[in-house]
């Protein structure tokens, strides 16, 4: 096995992608890199591709048009034991079918790396992924029993186990209280600081401002914009792409991002709120 | 390559040890299942019509290993029948058992769903059919095993033919495949009313028992044809272990941890089809063992593969001997069909299995 990828080398290169789904179009030409010691945020509205993107990225979906390419060569052409020792994806959804324990779930991220000199490091490898999520209380417990927090973080902590260059996340903080929502985007910052390329699809602004180096913006399958918090997060483009008027103020040097509460009509005595039956 | 591995840093806060991936449990099973087979086997073969104590089953067995040691069967045609028809058929049994109880282990496996069962794909109604066809027209180009090796391909091809209708972009949905085997069962179904219709009272009356199930009359030969499959189907199913519990996590998931999940189910299924096919092909139609046999071994070993499933091989052998020996020794003089026994006893048990696994683990454990 040759293995591609000098260290200057883009680890994840996205060129003209177009993806549709079900006839319809999902993602339309968005061309995006991810470089090896960066963590980047996608956002955008409900429906605006986030997620078929990621997929186009783990190499779920073949691109209709363009390429996605992972260390010189196009994700489709990987084999799936290959690709599994590069990439690893955190599901939105935490499923299993049957009642495994924690630490065998975790394990199960190590699959990859089976019959080879890797294999040595599992033990270990598994405690310590196990420890950084907060789940090593949790080992002998029957993963289905677990809390949506606790199925987030010890998927988190498989993921971490299988040990990849490029690692993805598909809303990694949704099911997460403060404490652990913090735990897992530190992990991820700490990820990209230790040469890893890290992508997180994110809805919270303020939480994408704080951890991303690079927010790329995606609205109606294009990508609208891809910059530092800074550049991307202004009034203007959070307002126009989200179709919500918000502010963004600087606390200290973190930018916050602060939607604008709607009023609410004042109830008025015209007419009842359902419609009468006719 | 890859990039820094932060946590296989040395400066890492000591962790506790993880829990031993095997427990003491596991091997207690191993041993008292394969105990009770043996112990088993020596009773049912001394039981039946003519009547052989245990310890001269015992002293049979040793001489024909070769040891002079233990008392040779009294009765002047003791040896006979024990060699000629009491270990043939224990043989099958613990064959055909082993068999159905693995290939449940696998579908349910591939199908991330406990309900799954070797007859969802269409094995049992394909080999019904294939073996009805033989009877009605009365097919004997190869003797008196024509039906069995009709009723082999009829449940393999029947296999196939569900996987590959329900495949479509390459892949294949679990839910697609489930309803494909609903119509392909249809059709085999109204293929053999068709030939219970065309057939005269006598191939009625063999279709009707060849699906009712029985080890009756089996011979070394047979069993010397089942054997082989059975343990290229067992080995096969130990060697994807590992892949089927990732498989687990659902198929996405399980791709992106390097399981290649159209191959592995497509490999999975050849082996159910050939496991039961196997086993269905002289025994006829034995239900419920593949549902039931893997389910209670979940309960007690835990749902890793590695283990459920020689521990559900062992458990379904164990499991038929011990339903053949009923069949053949709770009425005199009759032989009762195995496969009615089994779901007259696993029917109930798996409605008491699914009521106690929701109280407890809230779903499926």
């Amino acid at each position: 096995m040759t293995t591609p990828s000098p260290s200057n080398q883009r680890t994840l290169t996205l060129t003209n992608v177009s993806a549709s789904l079900g006839g319809r179009l999902i993602l339309d030409d968005v061309s995006l890199q991810v470089s090896p010691g960066e963590l980047v945020a996608l956002v955008g509205p409900n429906g605006a591709g986030k997620t078929t993107l990621l997929s186009v990225m783990a190499g779920d979906i073949t691109p209709s048009h363009g390429t996605a390419v992972l260390d010189g060569v196009e994700l489709h052409r990987w084999r799936a034991a290959e690709l599994a020792r590069h990439r690893a994806v955190l599901p939105q959804e935490q499923r299993l079918a049957f009642g495994f324990s924690v630490v065998d779930v975790v394990r199960m991220g190590r699959s990859p790396w089976a019959r080879r000199p890797e294999e040595d490091l599992d033990d270990i490898i598994v405690a310590d992924s196990m420890q950084q999520t907060d789940v090593d209380g949790l080992a002998t417990r029957s993963f289905p029993t677990l809390s949506g927090g606790e199925k987030a973080r010890a998927s988190f902590a498989r993921v971490l186990a299988q040990q990849t260059s490029l690692v993805l996340l598909d809303e990694p903080t949704a099911a997460l209280d403060i404490r652990h929502s913090e735990q897992v985007l530190s992990q991820a910052r700490r990820l990209a600081a230790h040469g890893h390329a890290v992508v997180a699809v994110l809805h919270d602004l303020t939480v994408a401002a704080a951890h991303a180096d690079r927010i790329c913006v995606l609205a109606d399958g294009k990508l609208r914009a891809d910059g530092t918090p800074a550049e991307v997060l202004t009034p203007e483009l959070v307002a126009e792409v989200y179709g919500h008027p918000v502010d963004v103020i600087s606390h200290h040097g973190r930018l916050i991002v602060l939607p604008h509460i709607v009023p609410i009509d004042a109830p008025t005595n015209q007419e009842a709120p359902c419609a009468p039956a006719l | 390559m890859t990039a820094t591995l932060p946590n296989a840093r040395t400066t890492s806060a000591p962790t506790g040890p993880l829990p031993p991936r095997r427990s003491g449990r596991v091997t207690t099973v191993f041993v008292i299942l394969a105990i009770v087979i043996a112990v088993l086997t020596v009773y049912a073969a001394g039981r039946g019509q003519l009547s052989v104590p245990a310890n001269e089953v015992w002293g049979s067995i040793m001489h024909r290993l070769g040891f002079d040691v233990g008392t040779m069967p009294t009765h002047p045609q003791g040896d006979n029948t024990l060699w000629k028809v009491r270990f043939p058929r224990i043989a099958m049994a613990l064959l055909v058992g082993a068999a159905l109880a693995a290939a449940g282990a696998l579908m349910q496996g591939i199908f991330g769903n406990p309900l799954a069962e070797p007859s969802v794909v269409g094995v049992s109604t394909g080999a019904a059919f294939a073996a009805a066809v033989v009877i009605v027209f009365q097919i004997q180009f190869a003797g008196s095993w024509t039906v069995a090796l009709f009723a082999f391909a009829g449940g393999l091809i029947t296999t196939l033919a569900v996987y590959f209708l329900s495949r479509s972009d390459g892949r294949t949905e679990v839910v697609t495949l489930v309803l494909t085997g609903i119509a392909v069962n249809a059709v085999c179904s109204a293929g053999l009313a068709m030939m219970i219709f065309l057939g005269d009272t006598a191939a009625r009356e063999q279709i009707i028992f060849w699906q009712l199930g029985s080890l009756n009359g089996t011979r070394w030969q047979s069993v010397g044809i089942v054997a082989p499959l059975v343990v290229v189907g067992l080995v096969g199913a130990m060697l994807m272990a590992r892949k089927l519990d990732v498989l687990a996590l659902g198929d996405r998931a399980a791709r992106h941890v390097g399981v290649d999940v159209e191959r592995l189910r497509l490999a999975a299924i050849v082996l159910v089809a050939l496991l039961t096919a196997a086993a269905v092909s002289f025994a006829g139609i034995i239900a419920f063992v593949g549902l039931v046999v893997p389910h209670l071994i979940r309960m007690i070993v835990g749902p890793g593969h590695r283990v459920l499933v020689p521990a559900s091989a062992l458990a379904g052998a164990l499991l038929l001997l011990g339903a053949d020996l009923i069949a053949r020794t709770a009425v005199e003089y009759a032989d009762l069909p195995i496969g009615m026994l089994t779901s007259l006893v696993g029917g109930p048990f798996f409605f008491w299995l699914l009521r106690r696994t929701r109280k407890t683990a809230g779903g499926w454990a």
